[in-house]
């Protein structure tokens, strides 16, 4: 169960239960779809950008509790951040969950999901959100797939 | 959170006539610890493992006799097609088909459906018509059907069923009443659900509005015995990998009258009669179906795995998973918030089932760090966990090799799960 723990952080499952901006931004700028057709999950991001900067984040769907705190806590993050540095954090936190680098400090809460590196099936969960993040910056229209 | 309660009361362990014990020496693979736990393997549904007898099946016929089948006059490619060709009497037999002739190799259920779908139906579905299909069905029985209606502007029409996994004839019926259908296709046994179709009833309603019947039975072939002359069916498919057999191998039964009227379905070596540049002549049954060099070893794997599985005998392996799914059913009800998806009356060989408050996919992580193997997912029936609202199930599948001391594994691994998520 130890090893486990370390996957299903205290902070992951609390905000699996409890998700951050967990709603629908009318107002949006940017909105995208992330779909892992491995399992089916589909969440839905929604961005307010302004003078590149993004104002508000929020996002929605069904996914296990490491999409959903990954997403979750991907909100919190990214709130108030320039759009110039989605790709550098997200570039940060791939590593942190697929390689055994050590945790960079600005990443914050993030790092509570470095557990996933022990679970190959599972980064494609922690990532989804980011996936979506990107594609609705890029505007992309058609849902981005994790696959 | 409430203690797991103490190891049921229900009565202890038979093995409905089978020797448990020696089955499972059988499977190298089942010996095995996976993160430090003994493996207990409950994916079955997805795939099942092998018995030593196909294994070396397999070795013998790439160590000792090993060559390309219908065309050498050597002795090893005359040993390789006499063992290829055998294993093709042990499908029709397993399968009570009336001839070799309606045995067709292919790779798997889904090119055995792709095959009907194309060449049966390129040949006889027109603009308007109708396909017919369940709502329980596999993507491999509802995409080939899709695409052909989109090639030929047909219909594909979907009977529902009911919120516990039965298929409502009465709607069933109604669709095969419009006139227009060319071809009903059904899941025998759902992968997603458990159901058992009355598929016997369902090909005489078909029958008699003159419409044929493909069933796909990738996933009951390994849990009942099947008779093509009492079902009467037109068209069955299933896969090797999913009756204790290798992987790379599918076989579609078909009515001889059918196949025979069938254009080929791909062109290529060993589907010919004669060919020159003007024209060419096919190949007799089953060869037309045929075409290019199959899996050679794995076709007479194919036979080691239904010898071996018919020595045991389909009953007893019928009764033991049914006794199996009994226990394991109430042993999951005793877990507060785990609900049971798929509670028809004639049910076999698996259990999904969702857990409150926590996604199948964790489940299936936390489970495999006890060394229990499930699946978690869609089970590539997306249709089936949108009917019920939700994104994915946990299933734990059985096959003839588990035992009662895995289902409490299972349920063990369960209560760990609330734990953790509590």
């Amino acid at each position: 169960m130890s090893d486990l723990r370390d996957l299903y952080q205290e902070v992951i499952l609390d905000h699996n239960k409890r998700p951050r901006n967990f709603r629908i931004l009318p107002q949006s700028t940017h909105k995208a779809d992330g779909i892992n057709p491995l399992c089916g999950d589909r969440i839905s991001v929604y961005l307010d950008v302004e003078d590149g900067v993004i104002k508000d984040i929020a996002f929605q769907g069904a996914g296990c509790a490491i999409s959903s705190a990954s997403a979750s806590l991907m909100t919190e993050a990214l709130k108030g951040k320039p759009v110039a540095e989605v790709e550098h954090l997200f570039e940060a936190f791939h590593n942190v969950v697929t390689t055994d680098c050590e945790c960079p400090r600005g990443l914050g809460k993030l790092s509570v999901l470095a557990g996933v590196r022990d679970y190959p099936s599972r980064v494609k969960c922690a990532t989804l959100a980011w996936h979506a993040v990107r594609a609705a910056l890029e505007r992309h229209t058609e849902p981005v797939a994790t696959e | 959170m409430s203690a797991p309660p103490a190891l049921s009361t229900l009565p202890p362990a038979r093995a409905a006539g089978l020797d448990l014990a020696r089955i499972r020496a059988e499977f190298p693979i089942l010996r095995q610890r996976v993160h430090g736990k003994p493996l207990v393997y409950l994916d079955n549904a997805a795939s099942v493992q092998k018995p030593r007898a196909v294994i070396d099946a397999i070795g013998e016929c790439y160590g000792g006799y090993y060559a390309n089948i219908h065309r050498g006059v050597h002795l090893l490619s005359e040993r390789s097609t006499v063992a290829y060709e055998g294993a093709r009497e042990k499908a029709r037999a397993f399968l009570n088909a009336a001839s070799v002739q309606e045995i067709i190799f292919t790779r798997n259920t889904t090119e055995s459906i792709n095959l009907v779908a194309s060449s049966f139906g390129g040949s006889v579905v027109k603009a308007g018509d109708e396909i017919v299909i369940t709502g329980m069905e596999h993507h491999s029985n509802i995409v080939p059907w899709q695409l052909l209606c989109e090639r030929t502007g047909a219909r594909l029409k979907v009977a529902p069923f009911t919120d516990a996994g039965e298929l409502i004839l009465e709607e069933y019926e109604r669709l095969l009443d419009s006139g227009r259908v060319k071809l009903a296709a059904f899941v025998h046994l759902s992968n997603a659900l458990g159901t058992i179709n009355p598929i016997k009833l369902m090909i005489e309603l078909a029958h008699a509005r003159g419409v044929p019947v493909l069933v796909d039975g990738a996933q009951a072939v390994p849990h009942l015995a099947v008779d093509m002359q009492a079902l009467d069916c037109d068209f069955y498919a299933f896969s090797s990998h999913k009756i204790y057999g290798p992987s790379g191998v599918g076989v579609l039964y078909g009515k001889q009258a059918f196949l025979e009227a069938m254009p080929p379905y791909q062109g290529g070596g060993d589907m010919i009669r004669l060919v020159t540049f003007e024209k060419t002549e096919y190949a007799d049954l089953p060869n037309k179906f045929e075409a290019g060099t199959p899996s050679i070893a794995e076709v007479i794997g194919l036979g080691a795995a239904l010898d071996w599985l018919t020595a045991i005998g389909l009953d007893a392996v019928a009764a033991h998973e049914h006794e199996l799914l009994d226990y394991a059913t109430a042993r999951l009800q005793e877990i507060p918030g785990l609900k049971i998806m798929g509670t028809a009356r004639d049910k076999a060989a698996l259990a999904a089932f969702t857990l409150q408050g926590v996604h199948p996919h964790d489940i299936g992580t936390i489970l495999d760090r006890e060394g229990v193997a499930i699946r978690a997912g869609h089970h590539c029936a997306q249709p089936v966990m949108q009917r019920y609202g939700v994104p994915a199930t946990a299933r734990a599948s059985f096959a003839v090799y588990n035992t009662r001391d895995e289902v409490d594994a299972l349920v063990k691994s369960l209560w760990k799960v609330k734990e953790l998520f509590e």
